[in-house]
């Protein structure tokens, strides 16, 4: 007999009501039962980072969440972001600084900066943006892309 | 006329990244389809008294559970044609003995992924423990042998033996005897592997989706492993996040996953998780270097000779063999340094581990810590500066091609324009000064350098010299213009980070005269393209990128003679250029490109016959190989209360030629050395006395992070290489070749004064309060 639960969250703006086993984790719940496969799973022990969505507004590991744990709650994902298919900056920050290669870590990076990014009022220097970003783990590109665009973002928003 | 090579083209892969549309396997799970999970070995050498499986198929959801018997006990078999190599069966389900820890004995087909892991626990195996060899030493010893009958050395070479080295080596004013050793490490893609594999009753084979970097090997693999023919099986990467060369290897998990499909007519999907990654995909680089190198009086080396070991784990992947390190690290080691006399053993060791494979760089991030420490030793032995006792051993401006000791000619490099313009760049930036103000503060502080050249694109007439059954080397490309004027290229090449979408479409574009946004490149599937030997090795843009320019200025030869004969025109006379063909000299005469490409298609009769039926091409490159080069410069601190070492500046100069795109160029740079950088400080596969993995999370295994890797200042000189179609050389792999040993520099410049001196990697927080 497994263990099962009704559960409603909203993620990038649809309501979206499912029953789920309790030991499943939010990134299963997103990626498999409601196909944003947009959010990534690394490691599946917190490290990686690559699986970070965010969660009422926080960034989250989702696959150290389970699905229960987001009952109710506003989760955001990489498939959030663009307006439509138009980027948003953040996304032509990291095309234009090459912030990727093979893409695998990408909506991690995206979702964690989104976050940092709101919090900011004006403009990050590198090594504190190297700080935050330290939090995911990028195998191709050496994580200078990444910090470039993060900060470039700032800068932006901060006219 | 080119206009698209050259230029920082932003790329095409991004955007669907970017949205979160990207497609790996483990996003192309259906609701049919079934879950598998993988038995491995608790024991790093055991044999197996039995496997039950009957508890674990009446685990709830669990449909069916396989061993090797179940499937006919399929095995790979790699195979250098040479006396020297010892071949060894590795089955794809062990049946009778495991050899290392994470070793794969039956697979749990499920219904979803938690009911296959509680599958695997309730299935019971019986084993009977016994001695395991964990390192070098131990093989060698060989009081117990991981393969029967084999002594643990599965391959033996001595590829050189100059006879006159011992009187060389007598006589020299110095000679230095020292030994090297590098750790075991992962590449860790940030996708692990994972394969999806189904039954097509349509077109009676097994659809293979595998996070690959070689499609065409794994089909060619599965094909021999499971006895059918090659038609029978299809494999498609989908995205690839990431390889290193960990994906350019046959995992037996692919092919149990094709048995497991066709098998079940049904759908089945595996995605490792980390640990799997870590301890049971595949290793590299765990190499031991014994040298002996002369000097004489002025630095200038006399000669060199090396026993090479190397720890290649458990068993010989597939098609590569254990032999690809030893090999590689015994034919290249003088780099670019002019040696004299040479000899050279290399020996492929095997152990109670996971295989290795080949990982970013291949031995070569070892050879040249070899022969750059040599250099630093023999200056400091000498009085000689550090600097200029390399400018007297490498091969200069005036001296390429140049012939080596090793037999390698080198193509034209900028060895040495390289590492004057990095001593110029690392002076007026003050780094010196900077060391100085460090060492006030307290903290350890040097500047290291490395030099070396990165042979890259290994066409057959290399590679053949290897040996193996499988000779890698040639890859072809297909381009078809299609009526509205657009472009498909197909190569057998598998970009999987690199940009590859990006940079071939640039390069066919400025052959055809049209926009990049107009080629698209098919890649990864190998009922779509010629037989090809994906990515690896430095290889894609001047094999791959070579066969498609080929094949581009075949199509764009077709395309100028349809023009001509509508503009009534010569033939040399017409340009393809911004879309048009237009005629050279009359400004006001063209024709678009598209609408050459509608009357080929569309009205075939109004053409001579040697410009009818389609507008397309299919070449085929295979070079001898090329040589790109580079400077590398670090400055690192170590702080003598943590032993915490940080490389806090890094510059890189490269060349490799022609470059198609500086962004993709910058990117595999900084990534490479991002990896250069972690092997020298950070990661270390580890074992405990038994065997048991000791680096199994990425809490143990320490992948940087942006705080540990500082900017890279890069700076570029652009020799291009006769041997390459578009001028261009390999270079996915230098960044992580020179970065160990500039870094290894670094700290002993560091530590000089205090008399220590560190000949291995990584070194860590440990070695320096030691």
């Amino acid at each position: 007999m497994k263990d099962i639960h009704l559960i409603a969250l909203t993620v990038n703006g649809t309501e979206h009501e499912i029953v789920v086993e309790s030991r499943r984790t939010l990134a299963d719940v997103l990626r498999h039962d409601l196909g944003y496969t947009g959010t990534h799973v690394g490691c599946e022990h917190g490290i990686c980072g690559a699986c970070t969505v965010l969660l009422d507004g926080q960034p989250v590991r989702a696959c150290l969440i389970f699905g229960v744990q987001a009952d109710g709650c506003e989760v955001r994902t990489v498939e959030g972001l663009a307006d439509g298919d138009e980027l948003s900056d953040l996304q032509k920050a990291f095309s234009r600084c090459h912030g990727l290669q093979c893409g695998f870590c990408t909506p991690g990076f995206l979702m964690l900066a989104e976050a940092y990014l709101s919090e900011q009022d004006g403009v990050p220097d590198e090594s504190e943006v190297r700080e935050v970003m330290a939090a995911n783990l990028c195998r191709c590109t050496g994580y200078q892309g990444i910090v470039d665009a993060v900060r470039q973002v700032a800068e932006e928003r901060a006219g | 006329m080119t206009a698209w090579v050259g230029a920082r083209v932003p790329r095409k892969e991004d955007r669907r990244m970017l949205l979160g549309r990207g497609r790996f396997v483990a996003d192309m799970a259906r609701a049919d389809t079934l879950h598998a999970g993988f038995v491995r070995s608790p024991y790093a050498s055991a044999t197996i008294k039995s496997i039950d499986v009957s508890a674990a198929k009446r685990v709830d959801g669990v449909l069916d559970v396989l061993t090797g018997a179940d499937l006919g006990d399929p095995f790979l078999r790699a195979v250098l044609e040479r006396d020297e190599f010892t071949p060894t069966e590795m089955p794809m389900l062990s049946g009778d003995r495991v050899r290392f820890v994470g070793e794969p004995v039956a697979v749990v087909i499920a219904e979803d992924a938690y009911a296959a892991e509680d599958g695997v626990e309730a299935v019971e195996v019986e084993w009977a423990t016994g001695p395991v060899v964990l390192d070098i030493a131990a093989a060698l010893a060989a009081d117990a042998e991981v393969h029967s009958g084999t002594r643990n050395c599965l391959v033996d070479l001595v590829l050189f033996d100059d006879p006159g080295l011992d009187a060389i080596f007598a006589d020299a004013r110095l000679t230095i005897e020292a030994t090297f050793t590098s750790a075991r490490v992962s590449a860790q893609p940030m996708e692990g592997r994972a394969t999806m594999a189904e039954w097509d009753d349509r077109d009676s084979q097994v659809v293979v989706h595998t996070s690959t970097q070689v499609p065409h090997q794994c089909r060619s693999g599965i094909a021999q492993a499971l006895g059918i023919p090659e038609r029978s099986v299809r494999v498609i990467a989908p995205d690839v996040g990431g390889g290193f060369g960990q994906k350019c290897v046959v995992s037996r998990e692919e092919v149990v996953l094709a048995a497991a499909a066709m098998r079940l007519r049904r759908p089945v999907i595996w995605v490792e998780d980390r640990q799997e990654n870590l301890t049971a995909s595949v290793h590299g680089h765990e190499q031991r270097y014994d040298v002996t190198a002369a000097f004489d009086a002025d630095g200038r080396i006399l000669g060199l000779a090396a026993d090479i070991t190397c720890d290649i784990g458990a068993y010989s992947v597939f098609p590569f063999t254990c032999a690809v390190e030893p090999l590689m690290a015994a034919t290249e080691l003088p780099g670019i340094y002019k040696v004299p006399a040479y000899r050279a053993r290399g020996r492929g060791l095997a152990t109670n581990k996971a295989p290795t494979a080949p990982y970013r760089g291949v031995s070569r991030p070892q050879i040249v810590l070899v022969m750059e420490r040599l250099m630093e030793k023999a200056a400091a032995r000498l009085g000689v500066d550090p600097i200029e006792i390399r400018r007297r051993n490498m091969i200069l401006p005036g001296e390429f091609p140049y012939t080596g000791v090793n037999t390698i000619t080198y193509d034209e490099g900028s060895y040495l324009e390289s590492l004057d313009l990095t001593e110029k760049k690392i002076t007026e930036a003050g780094w010196y000064t900077e060391r100085d103000r460090l060492r006030e503060q307290g903290l350890l502080a040097g500047i290291g350098f490395s030099c070396f050249s990165e042979r890259t694109a290994y066409g057959t007439p290399t590679m053949s010299q290897r040996r193996m059954r499988m000779t890698p080397g040639y890859d072809t490309a297909h381009v078809r213009m299609d009526p509205s004027g657009e472009v498909v290229v197909t190569t057998g090449t598998c970009g999987h980070g690199q940009g590859h979408e990006t940079t071939f479409a640039q390069i066919v574009a400025d052959q055809l005269g049209i926009h990049p946004d107009q080629v698209r490149l098919r890649q990864g599937d190998t009922d779509l393209t010629s037989y090809g030997w994906g990515t690896f090795g430095s290889r894609s843009i001047v094999i791959g990128g070579g066969a498609a320019r080929k094949a581009a200025d075949a199509v764009a030869g077709r395309l100028r003679k349809v023009a001509a004969h509508l503009l009534e025109v010569g033939e040399d006379d017409v340009e393809l250029a911004d879309g048009r063909a237009g005629v050279r000299g009359v400004p006001d005469v063209s024709l678009p490109i598209a609408e050459l490409a509608r009357v080929v298609h569309f009205q075939t009769h109004r053409l001579p016959e040697e410009c009818r039926y389609g507008l397309e091409a299919r070449e085929s490159a295979d070079p001898p190989g090329t040589f790109s080069n580079a400077c590398h410069a670090t400055l690192v601190s170590v702080d003598p209360e943590t032993g915490d070492i940080r490389a806090r500046k890094f510059l890189v100069v490269e060349d490799c030629g022609v470059i198609i795109n500086p962004l993709v160029v910058d990117g595999q740079v900084r990534g490479g050395v991002a990896q250069g950088i972690a092997a020298a400080l950070y990661e270390r596969i580890t074992f405990d006395q038994e065997g048991q993995p000791t680096s199994a999370t990425l809490m143990d295994y320490l992948v940087p992070t942006a705080t540990e890797i500082c900017p890279i200042e890069i700076h570029h000189l652009e020799t291009p290489s006769p041997f390459s179609e578009n001028g261009s050389k390999g270079m996915g792999e230098g960044g992580t070749i020179g970065a160990p040993a500039a870094v290894l520099n670094a700290i002993n410049d560091a530590l000089a004064h205090r008399g220590v001196e560190f000949d291995h990697i990584p070194v860590m927080p440990e070695d320096v309060l030691s």
